[in-house]
């Protein structure tokens, strides 16, 4: 097909790969120079640091307090995996197996939370927390931050459910199986590829969730990349490369996630909103 | 047998509402639709209502305080200055690539090296884009090197620096969704097309471009949803006091700066019915296009 293209086809081809070549460079030097920085000595009108040191990961320790930060996000994402797994998976077998009225209603409750971008509902969620004392607290953390993924959550399992041959369930009853019974012995274990990657995208999702924990969070209900925001917006206080070093951190928890999820499912399904799953 | 009835008996709510007669699979939604009613619906209801009832004056006087200082209003036009170019950026360089990108093979390197950005957020895409742009920054290393020009060109902490931003964390996003809906298409219709003597760019459009026009109109709300949302790289990589005091940060300053719930409220609510109306709007043209099916009529 190439072999007997135009020049002009050609051209146009070059053009295209290089735009995509110059965006991916300029992404990667990006996320290099944070790096760099972050292990650099003193970086003046040079390409290069003068020399290189681990000391700004000691710093931004001590200085950012990680140590509570990390556990308060270990927290958060633990709390938020399990609860959505909980609430979502039921109503996604629920969704995918019946018909009743006012479905199409409960799709788009569903969908909306996933729709309307979380700084526009997260400032009315956190008057209403702030109204009933759930803000800044972990609690209230969790809770604004299970808004959009246990939608989420449905929605990506719905096309899992719907896979299951309904005839396994029916035998299942057909022996006496209650619905529990069912679910922990023939549907989870059933669904256990299309659980795991829902709840590996909540993951990735909630570590990188900024708006809802930064209208939430008190200062003991940090997580790690609100800490992130609060360091960079005070960036004249601290030094820029523990501030990097801070980021480094932050990338590292969620690329190591993003390359466990990445092993079960399709890069597109991070940005889908159930639609492109 | 047994051991499954008393495992059924273990789950006193199951037997209740058998009794009832309602179908105990179809209650399970009813925990998340009521988690997203508390938590989802009602806040809106309430930030609705709290927005008629101000801190002081009538019952608009959120809405006339907001429409009568141009330090309130010009937020608007401020997002829709960074949003709307960077949306039309996003997806019409999101086409030609996307094009090319269908026919590739290993799609999956390019989709996860372009799902970093997504996956790591603005909040680090912000902080990278200061130390990268910025006066010591590799980009102007290069720009002095070069002799392109004599002094460092200012990226950050202006207009450009957002648009950067959001360029950087949102194309990947319409990419991912063009991408998508163009390998909705069916090969076939383009190599009929092509069959019968259509040129590549007649092919583009008279077959794909209608069949996509759908696609990207939803793509285009979605992309433009977030851009608008703009908020963490408005503050870092911008001047939040300035050019890029976008609608996100009135809303923010009068909640936690100011502690006026009711005027956050009525500034949410208008954030909201902007994009709503914008939505709207591009869905309702949507009228004008295809609406059959674009895969082959033989399967």
């Amino acid at each position: 097909m190439s072999r007997d293209e135009p020049i002009g086809a050609r051209l146009w081809a070059v053009t295209v790969w290089a735009t995509v070549g110059f965006f991916i460079l300029n992404l990667f030097a990006v996320i290099a120079s944070v790096v760099v920085n972050s292990f650099g000595t003193r970086w003046f009108n040079t390409w290069l640091p003068a020399g290189f040191t681990t000391r700004w990961y000691v710093a931004a320790w001590g200085e950012f307090q990680l140590d509570q930060v990390l556990i308060v996000t270990l927290e958060v994402v633990t709390a938020v995996v399990a609860l959505s797994a909980l609430f979502g998976v039921p109503a996604a077998y629920a969704l995918a197996r019946r018909d009743f009225p006012g479905k199409r209603l409960v799709m788009l409750l569903f969908l909306l939370p996933l729709l309307v971008p979380p700084i526009t509902f997260g400032i009315p969620l956190a008057t209403v927390l702030y109204r009933i004392g759930l803000a800044g607290s972990l609690y209230g953390v969790i809770v604004a931050n299970l808004v959009p993924t246990v939608p989420f959550v449905i929605l990506v399992m719905i096309p899992f459910v719907e896979q299951i041959d309904p005839r396994i369930e029916a035998a299942a009853r057909v022996f006496g199986a209650g619905t529990w019974r069912l679910f922990m012995t023939v549907l989870v274990p059933l669904l256990a590829p299309g659980i795991l990657a829902a709840l590996l995208l909540v993951l990735v999702r909630t570590i990188a969730m900024f708006e809802l924990t930064f209208f939430t969070s008190g200062p003991t209900s940090q997580t790690l990349v609100v800490a992130l925001y609060y360091a960079v917006s005070a960036a004249g206080i601290r030094s820029g490369q523990s501030i990097d070093a801070m980021a480094v951190i932050y990338m590292a928890t969620t690329l190591i996630w993003l390359l466990v999820a990445l092993r079960f499912v399709n890069p597109t399904q991070i940005v889908g909103r159930g639609r492109t799953g | 047998m047994s051991d499954a009835y008393a495992a059924s008996e273990r789950v006193p709510l199951r037997l209740r509402l058998s009794r009832r007669g309602i179908d105990g699979v179809t209650l399970l939604i009813v925990p998340s639709v009521l988690f997203v009613l508390a938590l989802f619906i009602y806040p809106f209801l309430y930030g609705l209502a709290l927005s008629f009832a101000p801190k002081e004056g009538g019952w608009l006087a959120n809405y006339q305080k907001f429409f009568a200082d141009p330090f309130y209003y010009d937020t608007i036009w401020k997002t829709l200055r960074l949003a709307v170019p960077v949306t039309i950026i996003n997806v019409l360089l999101s086409i030609p690539i996307a094009l090319r990108v269908r026919l590739m093979r290993h799609q999956r390197v390019l989709t996860t090296i372009l799902v970093l950005p997504i996956t790591l957020g603005t909040v680090l895409v912000a902080d990278g884009l200061l130390t990268y742009l910025g006066p010591r920054g590799w980009l102007n290393r290069l720009v002095l090197d070069s002799g392109f020009s004599e002094s460092p060109v200012h990226l950050v902490h202006n207009y450009w620096g957002v648009v950067l931003a959001l360029v950087v964390s949102i194309f990947p996003f319409t990419f991912l969704l063009t991408l998508s809906s163009l390998t909705g298409i069916d090969p076939s219709l383009e190599g009929a097309a092509s069959t019968l003597g259509a040129t590549p760019r007649a092919r583009f459009r008279y077959i794909v471009l209608p069949l996509l026009a759908p696609g990207l109109a939803i793509n285009f709300c979605l992309s433009f949803v977030q851009a608008f949302s703009v908020f963490p790289s408005a503050v870092l990589l911008g001047d939040p006091a300035g050019t890029t005091r976008v609608i996100s940060i009135a809303a923010y300053t009068a909640a936690f700066e100011q502690y006026d719930y009711s005027l956050a409220s009525a500034i949410a609510m208008i954030m909201g019915l902007t994009q709503l109306a914008i939505v709207a709007g591009l869905l309702s043209s949507r009228g004008l296009f295809y609406r059959g099916s674009a895969a082959a009529a033989k399967g």
